[in-house]
């Protein structure tokens, strides 16, 4: 985890300190860390001149921005209706199983996190999930096998 | 209604001019007037699923008083069912930018952005590097008109448009009351277009073909093309041009596997039509409007579990900013879930369906008014499934 003063600023240097840079600075610091601490949004608050409030009305408005410790791949599978139609609910028990975690919970090496999603925009090859920011549709029990023993090996 | 009703159209996916932004080349040779005149003639609907003119929009925020003005391009794409947006981009990003820069010449900005749902984060290298294609171009064609992306994070609400001003400012993605309108003050509260991503590509279009010849397409209310997202049960899922104006049965005829019980027209927000209606519907501006989401259900699907999804999503999308849709979405799937197990009478579904109405008339934006599209439909027309 890089440290939230030096990669604040760093953030704030490439996307300004107006009130507009807040969304590209909070989502900056979930790619890098996972997750905003309590700690980070104070930081960020101070970097751009605003409320602690604000960062954290603002930070926990959207549901990519999480204010809690997340595992180092985000596994979010979509709940929406069409891959919940065409077997949602097997994929997150595969997940579930390979996994040995349920949804929302992270894995005790911190290496992954499994959640549920709103429509992630692969109706027509659902089921779907992202992994961190990369989608994957047409998801079989046997394709989820295969992409997340990949992950485990990483 | 049109004669040939599912006519495949291969206008916005169609191939590029040869020379790269040479459309947008030659539209910038012509005054602004022009440009605005073949766009009102065009009769050209905003393709997010509103279907405001957009002419009328562009002259608003061209004569609206100030220097600063902004163009925005929605790529929020949210709404269950759709996914048109991502291969618009994915394919032929050239052709947004350039309605998007015929934009700023027209209304007189200097500045784009494109707001792009957090879900599709994976298509930013790619579209990055079409951008600094798109940059090195203006330099040559001597247009001062920046586009730059910015992201969202994963809330269905900022799709709306003072709900995304609201975001990309750095705040909570709350609407705003209306009016003002972003004609008048959007982005930073400055004059503003803000449009859909495919309604851009459009523009674009009307500019190559001339609008008399784009105007063939569709009906007299819904002009064009329409990029559809279909999904569900149906044997070739994906996305389809077609004409505006096409009967519902032909549709289903088409992509449903023959055994449809009810199409859902314009995602969670939209209306379910059932097999009985399938004929008289027309799917445009002048029936059931869609911003292109399909959605095929066949008869082993239990409508219950369908709306109860639905009620899920605007549940957890309401932004809880005012009381009817806070309070409306949660005691609306609280109520179906009683009814369903008996704990309440089947009578109360008709106060569930006063208090949709309600919502409609007294929630702040477009989310909390269109619970009711879906909510009433469905218990409307498969009535005992939401009993039995």
């Amino acid at each position: 985890m890089t440290d939230c003063k030096s990669l604040v600023r760093e953030l704030a240097d490439k996307y300004g300190r107006e009130r507009a840079s807040l969304l590209p600075i909070l989502q900056g610091v979930v790619a890098r860390n996972k997750y905003l601490s309590d700690t980070c949004m104070t930081d960020i608050a101070k970097e751009l001149d605003l409320s602690a409030a604000q960062v954290y009305g603002t930070a926990t408005f959207y549901s990519f921005l999480d204010i809690e410790p997340r595992g180092e791949y985000v596994v979010r599978v979509c709940k929406t209706i069409t891959c919940d139609m065409h077997g949602k609910k097997t994929i997150v028990q595969t997940l579930e199983d390979m996994l040995k975690i349920k949804v929302g919970e992270t894995t005790p090496n911190k290496k992954f996190t499994l959640l549920e999603t709103n429509c992630l925009g692969w109706c027509h090859e659902g089921p779907a999930m992202l992994i961190n920011d990369t989608p994957y549709s047409g998801l079989t029990t046997e394709k989820v096998h295969d992409i997340i023993s990949e992950f485990i090996k990483k | 209604m049109s004669d040939q009703t599912l006519k495949r159209v291969d206008l916005i996916f169609g191939e590029y001019s040869n020379e790269k932004y040479k459309v947008l080349a030659t539209t910038l040779a012509r005054t602004n007037e022009d440009i605005l005149k073949d766009i009102l003639e065009s009769g050209l609907r905003g393709r997010g699923g509103a279907g405001f003119p957009t002419a009328m929009k562009w002259k608003f925020t061209a004569e609206a008083p100030g220097d600063e003005k902004y163009v925005v391009c929605n790529a929020d794409e949210g709404e269950p069912g759709t996914f048109k947006d991502r291969e618009i981009l994915l394919r032929v990003p050239r052709k947004v930018f350039s309605g998007m820069a015929i934009c700023g010449r027209v209304i007189g900005a200097t500045k784009g952005l494109m707001y792009l749902r957090g879900e599709y984060k994976f298509m930013v290298p790619e579209l990055e590097k079409e951008l600094d294609i798109y940059h090195e171009h203006m330099k040559e064609l001597g247009l001062n008109f920046q586009i730059e992306i910015r992201m969202g994070s994963g809330a269905y609400i900022c799709g709306e448009e003072s709900a995304l001003f609201e975001s990309m400012e750095g705040g909570r993605g709350e609407p705003r009351n209306k009016p003002p309108y972003p004609t008048t003050s959007g982005f930073m509260k400055k004059p503003t277009v803000i449009n859909n991503v495919e309604t851009f590509v459009n523009v674009l279009m009307i500019m190559r073909l001339g609008p008399d010849q784009y105007k063939k397409l569709g009906t007299t209310d819904s002009r064009g093309s329409k990029v559809f997202s279909v999904s569900g049960d149906t044997p070739i899922p994906g996305i389809y041009e077609l004409e505006l104006g096409m009967p519902l049965d032909r549709f289903v005829e088409e992509f449903g596997d023959g055994d449809t019980k009810a199409v859902q027209v314009g995602g969670a927000s939209g209306f379910c039509v059932p097999r009985k209606k399938f004929k008289d519907t027309v799917i445009g501006f002048e029936g059931v409007p869609t911003g292109g989401s399909m959605m095929i259900f066949n008869s082993s699907r239990s409508m219950y579990n369908v709306l109860h999804n639905y009620l899920e999503f605007f549940e957890e999308e309401s932004c809880g900013q005012c009381t009817p849709c806070r309070v409306g979405c949660q005691q609306l799937l609280k109520g179906i879930v009683a009814v369903k197990k008996g704990e309440k009478k089947a009578a109360y579904l008709d106060q569930l369906m006063k208090l949709s109405e309600s919502m409609k008339i007294t929630a702040k934006c477009g989310l909390g008014q269109s619970v009711a599209n879906s909510f009433s439909s469905i218990v409307n027309n498969f009535k005992e499934e939401m009993i039995y």
